[in-house]
């Protein structure tokens, strides 16, 4: 479904990316793992098309994405990591306007605004302001709005990011369902049980270079002595790409 | 270009616009009230009638028949507000503005103008006090003192009672100047004829002669070229005009931050993530950049119809497209401030200062015409410039719609201008 060839890209003298390359299936949830500043950002910023690579491909179902208004890029559904919602609109303005920019009018928009406000339960507040709402709820909708246009590929950027446990738990229910769906759904976090929890492979990133790309139970038996119990994902982290400080 | 996605934009800018309560106000509420309180100046008395008048002090210490006189020709002069009171006081109200001069006539004035005004013996002095932030008005008053001075010393000199008697004293005292005697002799032929027109028994039975002085060789005959001859000028007009501008430009440097505040907020990653071009995109902020600033002026000038009597003299087709153009210069103003823009907060100081200067310098606050020359021409490089013009050419000047032509071409080069160095300067990269 997705395929990343030797991604690279520099800003200034700052290498950001470095032949970054890893493939995603449909089904699929891939862990992006990586400390502050690793690339990860970057990468998915490249893949959704909104930066340009110096050198390497995005392939999207075989095909290289070509320009902005490339029909593929409708094939791949952006989360931020920051909530990229008007506050000032509800739930249902932003959802529209976002859906609109794919295109989406009439019927089409309102039926994809009803199915994306269900699956992350904000049915009933649709016609709230974003403002009124509580952190937890700005991300699902954040969430939503990525998924207005059913896409085939999912970029998540630290998604859960400041939300209370409650609210993570129903975004990890909704990504089980979209897998379920087929999805192909590319995950950044810096939280490793999230990670331990929904990735299918994990691909660690670091100085903008892919340091492993592995399931959880490949990364822990790179790291366990023979006959000690396997590491938790930390500990794996930690161990390949050290404790230094990353500021 | 899909007009699914652009029409989206639009309306999601007018939905934001309209909700948010302070740029409302900022947009069309600010602006009528500042644009009602410049109009109500520069509006003066009321349509073309006389200007305002000069507030003069008059102290009369000589109490002569010249001074007397010449207090009367001030007092009627429709040009100035005259008032009398002692030395003290007009000192007292001149330094505190109540008054932009005081002209003191001292003991002995009109005897001594007597004299001097054949003899040219010592002139006497005229003390005028004046405040030094009405220097224009104080040169006028010079002006209109000079001719009334005149006309009572030479209506004296030739027709009066102590005229004749100084003039008998300026004969007889002719031996005694040190005057050339070949001047001497003219100026004695020349003083025995006016001593002999005193004696002329048609005199007292109300000859003409030069009795009522020296008088102006002329009238002036004043017509205001305004739209047509019994149309009123009306100073709403410009100042609607003018601060329309001021507040759509603000409007639209406010749209510009507003970008740099949705790239802050990772809005841009979305729209540039969709498949939108970049020509979308650019084009959707100046659509409804444009929609906004059309409705600020319309707004603005819809009130000062219905409240101040505003009227399109002009050409309605050529008010409507200096107003689009100007919507649209503005329009794309706040793209270029949100592609050379760093941060909301920098290009918010920026954009403050550079539109105050704009419409300073584009008679948008005060009219061009007291600029001096240099800058006059200079202001021509300043799109505010044209689209005050271009109005009050379509509302009080009457001009027809040939009058804007220019103004809408030079806006939409501006636009052009605008808008080509915002998509070349616009990050387009989301990192």
């Amino acid at each position: 479904m997705l395929e990343i060839n030797h991604l690279r890209k520099t800003f200034g003298r700052l290498v950001a990316v470095d032949d970054v390359s890893f493939t995603l299936q449909g089904g699929q949830l891939l862990g992006l793992l990586g400390p502050n500043g690793a690339g990860k950002t970057t990468t998915v910023s490249m893949i959704a098309g909104i930066v340009t690579p110096d050198s390497g491909d995005v392939l999207i179902a075989g095909r290289a994405l070509s320009g902005d208004t490339d029909p593929a890029k409708r094939r791949i559904g952006l989360v931020p990591q920051d909530l990229a919602l008007y506050e000032e609109l509800t739930a249902c303005d932003n959802l529209r306007f976002f859906g609109a920019l794919y295109n989406l009018a009439g019927g089409a928009l309102d039926r994809a605004i009803g199915a994306a406000l269900e699956l992350v339960e904000l049915a009933d507040r649709r016609n709230d302001r974003v403002k009124d709402f509580s952190g937890g709820m700005k991300r699902r909708l954040n969430l939503a709005a990525g998924l207005l246009h059913d896409p085939d590929i999912l970029l998540l950027d630290e998604p859960t990011v400041g939300v209370d446990p409650q609210s993570r738990n129903a975004i990890f229910d909704n990504l089980e369902v979209l897998k379920r769906r087929g999805k192909a759904l590319l995950y950044t976090t810096h939280y490793m049980e999230e990670a331990e929890r929904l990735a299918d492979r994990i691909v660690v990133i670091d100085h903008g270079r892919v340091i492993a790309d592995d399931t959880l139970a490949g990364l822990q038996s790179r790291v366990a002595a023979a006959g000690s119990p396997p590491a938790n994902l930390e500990a794996v982290f930690l161990t390949l790409t050290g404790r230094s400080l990353r500021d | 270009m899909p007009l699914i996605p652009l029409t989206a934009m639009v309306r999601k800018d007018l939905q934001l616009f309209f909700t948010d309560r302070r740029a409302v106000i900022m947009s069309f509420a600010v602006p009528i009230a500042i644009a009602s309180f410049f109009g109500s100046i520069f509006s003066g008395p009321g349509g073309n009638a006389e200007p305002a008048r000069i507030a003069v002090i008059v102290v009369d210490q000589d109490e002569s028949t010249i001074s007397q006189a010449v207090v009367a020709g001030l007092e009627q002069d429709r040009n100035l507000k005259v008032s009398r009171t002692a030395v003290d006081d007009a000192r007292d109200r001149v330094r505190r503005g109540r008054a932009s001069a005081a002209i003191l006539i001292p003991k002995g004035f009109g005897d001594a103008a007597g004299l001097a005004f054949f003899s040219g013996q010592e002139k006497p002095a005229l003390d005028v006090l004046f405040d030094p932030s009405h220097s224009m008005e104080v040169a006028m008053v010079r002006g209109i003192l000079t001719e009334h001075v005149m006309q009572a010393v030479s209506a004296e000199m030739f027709g009066g009672r102590r005229g004749g008697e100084l003039v008998d004293q300026t004969l007889a005292g002719l031996d005694s100047t040190s005057m050339p005697e070949n001047r001497r002799k003219q100026l004695r032929d020349m003083l025995g004829a006016v001593h002999n027109f005193y004696r002329q028994p048609d005199r007292s039975a109300g000859g003409t002669g030069l009795r009522g002085g020296l008088t102006m060789p002329y009238t002036v005959r004043e017509e205001a070229m305004t739209a047509g001859t019994n149309i009123a000028y009306n100073g709403y007009a410009h100042s609607f005009a003018g601060m329309g501008i001021q507040f759509l430009l603000f409007a639209m440097a406010n749209l510009g931050i507003e970008i740099l505040l949705e790239r802050q907020r990772g809005l841009w990653k979305r729209l540039r993530s969709a498949p939108v071009s970049r020509l979308s995109l650019l084009a959707g902020k100046t659509v409804s950049g444009t929609i906004i600033s059309l409705m600020t002026l319309f707004v603005s000038f819809g009130f000062a119809m219905i409240v101040f009597g505003v009227r399109i003299q002009g050409s309605l087709v050529g008010f409507l497209a200096v107003s689009t153009a100007c919507a649209l210069m503005a329009a794309t103003f706040g793209l270029l401030v949100a592609a050379v823009g760093r941060t909301p907060a920098s290009a918010r100081g920026v954009t403050t200062l550079a539109v105050l200067m704009m419409v300073m310098l584009g008679g948008a606050w005060v009219p061009t015409f007291i600029f001096p020359a240099w800058l006059q021409q200079a202001t021509l490089v300043v799109p505010a410039r044209w689209a005050v013009d271009g109005l009050d050419a379509m509302t009080w000047r009457g001009i027809g719609v040939r009058g804007a032509i220019a103004p809408t071409l030079v806006l939409l080069g501006f636009a052009a201008l605008f808008a080509g160095i915002a998509s070349m300067r616009f990050r387009w990269e989301e990192a």
